[in-house]
């Protein structure tokens, strides 16, 4: 993209309620995912039982848990977690479902039949059921929750390639690229890959979100982060017998999920209108 | 928006109504189901040594020649009355007339010497074995007549016949007993639906006293938050063992339940594979024992519930010595030890921890506490049976919790095979002695000898005496308020009209 096209696309976004809303949750979570890195007002390990269950203060901004942990230290360090998580696990489906798509629309034939059976039956076992068998075998941990929400990214990742894929290959300029004496690789990575490129991006920033839902999901059920490493699904399960008398420990880290997918989701909204209209001047 | 809130207020009185409503339609009900957080591994008592067996069959559905109430005493049960030799050596037993197993056979003496026969021999697979060590012989004299001979006289006989792996089982249904159990007791097993219930139906050809009951349920429910959820909504009457207990003191201010903290025989102890380095080191396992604060893991993780113990015997009892001195949380001391035993920086270690919230919230607490000495613990969770297997079993292990919740169990700690293969030959001397003596002031003497070489040995970590938090309807009547077995007695159970 070259500079004027690039103060016009920020012109378009901001311009967009959503995507402006998105974007400022989205950097919300990045930053205090980030921040937790270098400094959280408690150590998140620190257990501190006389100290448990107490309301917000000063020294603890929105109270301890019944461990007498810092809720805000803990938010922070769980906001990294679930990014971590789904970074890594939508990095795993992409990184595997992209090259399987483009494969599969450029070889046509057998071969896009097998990928796309095969991502059928992918696509058919839930994360959670790939969870709960991972941990069967390996017992429970943050890189199986990786792992299950990886696996359950490739189908979405590669159905979307190809499709896209198919209608790129259509056009003359591919059809200009062969004469020209490009093979399979070139076209696909010079060509098809820019052309999708903001698709998969809007796609990406849509399974971001699911991710984090479902990382919530497994460490609620126990199949994900592991103590002592908050969560915020492990928060929201610790809490749930505790609702009756110190409901904010389930509140707040509910909060955080519903307005970190919330974030997410308009920033993916957004990017899909803004980027659309490109799509089909290039066409 | 006026008339969204006059709807809203109108369900709210709808469903208040069928609140109270749904509480007088309780009356003259005759089926109870309880809940419980541990599946049973089987439902054979004399097979296994999983208290959740005994919880669902105890005295409901399995009887011994005596059986223990609430208060641990003895009553009479399959035997009527028995005599004592005057050197404490034979005990006849009179059996009961007229009581047949739930499969029709007939109850006598031949299935009392077959089961203490089974339970006592080579291939036992009994997990309380200990209990029949003192056994000599047992004969039968006549269809009504059992006489047991001990080796050497032992105080605890009568109260040993009482538990539940010296329950009287059939030949004929032995074999049978973990999937489908068939006792002589009031309650008949009906079905068990794996991994949701067991349905106890009342016998109708029960020799004794028909309990009020007509059947039960037992329910099982690992999750707390699941527990609390189906205690509120009724759909559970009953829970002996309430595996939430931060949240008794809402249940105790809701006028529809019943709040009980009773006693149990669980000792919660951090159990430490004494064999396997560096555990072996006596020096470690005082670091450890100097680490732990166990009033801070009974606020923490019992939200107050439960007794500091120093050694393996429950506060209750009455030889029991105060031994939390021994190794006051001292976490400098810890460090010292550990860096005596050739761990200056700690060392890493796992630590398996099964359903119950007592271990799991238990096992962060002591994680946290062990890792201010250096220690740093990996968390496993596990599922009962993986515990079972894993540790139990295999002693496949560096750490773990868990509760010992038979009665007057010190003597495991006699076992070299045990899972925490705690080997001292002094200790084994100790309990030998102790079996052989019936005066009560040398056999308090005795015991508390033996609690303090455990403590002395640090041989686990001793955390708290779990207390019974149970928590039921308030029209339940007649369930037990403290454990001195392992058991969920229903006999006596009923519902207030």
């Amino acid at each position: 993209m070259n500079d004027s096209r690039l103060s016009e696309f920020w012109q378009n976004s901001l311009r967009h309620r959503s995507f402006v809303i998105g974007l400022i949750l989205s950097f919300m979570m990045l930053f205090t995912g980030l921040l937790s890195l270098f400094w959280t007002p408690f150590p998140v390990e620190l257990l501190d039982i006389p100290h448990k269950l107490e309301s917000s203060s000063a020294k603890h901004w929105l109270g301890t848990d019944h461990f007498g942990r810092d809720v805000v230290s803990m938010l922070m360090v769980g906001a990294w977690n679930s990014m971590l998580v789904s970074v890594f696990a939508i990095g795993f489906g992409a990184g595997i479902g992209i090259p399987l798509g483009a494969l599969a629309a450029a070889k046509r034939g057998w071969v896009e039949e097998t990928v796309m059976r095969f991502n059928d039956f992918a696509f058919a076992f839930p994360a959670l059921l790939t969870a709960v068998m991972l941990s069967a075998v390996y017992g429970p941990g943050t890189m199986n929750s990786v792992l299950a929400i990886g696996i359950f990214n490739i189908p979405v990742f590669a159905r979307i390639t190809r499709g896209s894929a198919l209608s790129i290959y259509k056009r003359e300029f591919i059809l200009a690229a062969r004469t020209a004496g490009k093979g399979d690789v070139r076209i696909a990575v010079e060509h098809i890959l820019p052309n999708i490129a903001s698709v998969l991006i809007v796609q990406g920033t849509i399974q971001f979100a699911l991710g984090i839902l479902a990382e919530a999901g497994l460490s609620y059920l126990g199949l994900g982060t592991q103590p002592p490493m908050p969560s915020w699904g492990k928060m929201l399960s610790e809490a749930q017998t505790m609702m009756f008398f110190a409901p904010q420990l389930a509140i707040l880290p509910g909060l955080a999920i519903v307005f970190t997918v919330l974030g997410l989701n308009l920033l993916g909204d957004g990017l899909r209108d803004i980027l659309d209209p490109r799509i089909s001047r290039l066409r | 928006m006026k008339k969204i809130l006059q709807r809203y207020a109108k369900f709210l009185l709808i469903g208040g109504s069928v609140l109270i409503f749904s509480g007088t339609a309780f009356a003259g009900k005759t089926h109870l189901t309880m809940g419980m957080v541990l599946e049973p591994p089987h439902l054979d008592p004399t097979a296994g040594a999983a208290a959740a067996i005994d919880e669902v069959v105890y005295a409901n559905v399995f009887e011994g020649l005596t059986r223990i109430n609430q208060n641990a005493e003895v009553l009479p049960a399959l035997a009527e009355s028995w005599n004592i030799s005057t050197d404490g050596l034979t005990y006849t037993f009179k059996l009961r007339n007229g009581v047949k197993f739930h499969d029709g056979s007939a109850f006598d003496s031949s299935d009392v010497v077959f089961s203490l026969d089974r339970a006592r021999s080579e291939k036992s697979t009994n997990a309380q074995k200990a209990l029949f060590a003192a056994i000599k012989d047992v004969k039968a004299q006549g269809a009504n007549k059992v006489v047991v001979t001990l080796k050497t006289p032992t105080g605890n006989f009568l109260f040993n016949m009482g538990w539940g792996d010296a329950v009287i089982v059939d030949s004929a249904s032995a074999g049978s007993n973990k999937s489908k159990p068939v006792g002589t007791g009031p309650f008949t097993f009906k079905r068990w639906v794996k991994g949701d219930r067991i349905e106890l139906t009342q016998n109708a050809n029960y020799w004794g006293t028909k309990p009020a009951l007509k059947s039960a349920t037992f329910k099982i429910i690992p999750d707390p938050a699941a527990a609390v959820a189906a205690l509120m909504a009724g759909d559970v009457d009953a829970f002996a063992n309430f595996p939430a207990p931060e949240m008794a003191a809402q249940f105790q201010s809701d006028l529809r339940f019943t709040v009980k903290v009773g006693s149990t025989e669980g000792e919660t102890i951090l159990s430490t594979n004494n064999l396997k380095k560096p555990f072996d080191d006596l020096r470690v396992r005082q670091a450890i024992a100097h680490a732990l604060n166990s009033q801070e893991i009974i606020d923490g993780a019992m939200f107050g519930f439960g007794t500091p113990i120093g050694t393996h015997f429950a506060p209750h009892h009455a030889a029991y010595v105060d031994l939390t001195g021994t190794y006051p949380h001292d976490p400098e001391k810890a460090k010292q030890l550990l860096a005596a035993a050739g761990f200056p920086n700690g060392f890493k270690a796992t630590i398996k921890l099964p359903p119950p919230s007592y271990a799991r919230r238990g096992g962060e607490i002591v994680a946290s506490q062990l890792a201010k000495v250096g220690i740093k613990l990996e968390i496993i969770p596990v599922q009962w049976a993986q515990w079972l297997d894993q540790v139990f079993k295999n002693k496949d292990f560096d750490l773990t919790i868990v509760s010992h919740t038979e009665p007057m169990d010190i003597g495991i700690y006699t076992r070299p095979k045990y899972y925490f293969q705690y080997r001292n030959p002094g200790f084994n001397a100790v309990i030998e002695d102790l079996n052989v003596t019936a005066d009560p002031k040398k056999r308090y003497a005795l015991m508390g000898a033996a609690q303090a070489i455990l403590a002395k040995d640090a041989v686990n970590g001793f955390l708290f005496q779990l207390a019974k938090l149970g928590i039921w309807n308030k029209n339940v009547m007649g369930l037990w308020e403290n454990s001195p077995v392992q058991a969920n007695d229903l006999t006596g159970v009923s519902w207030n009209n």
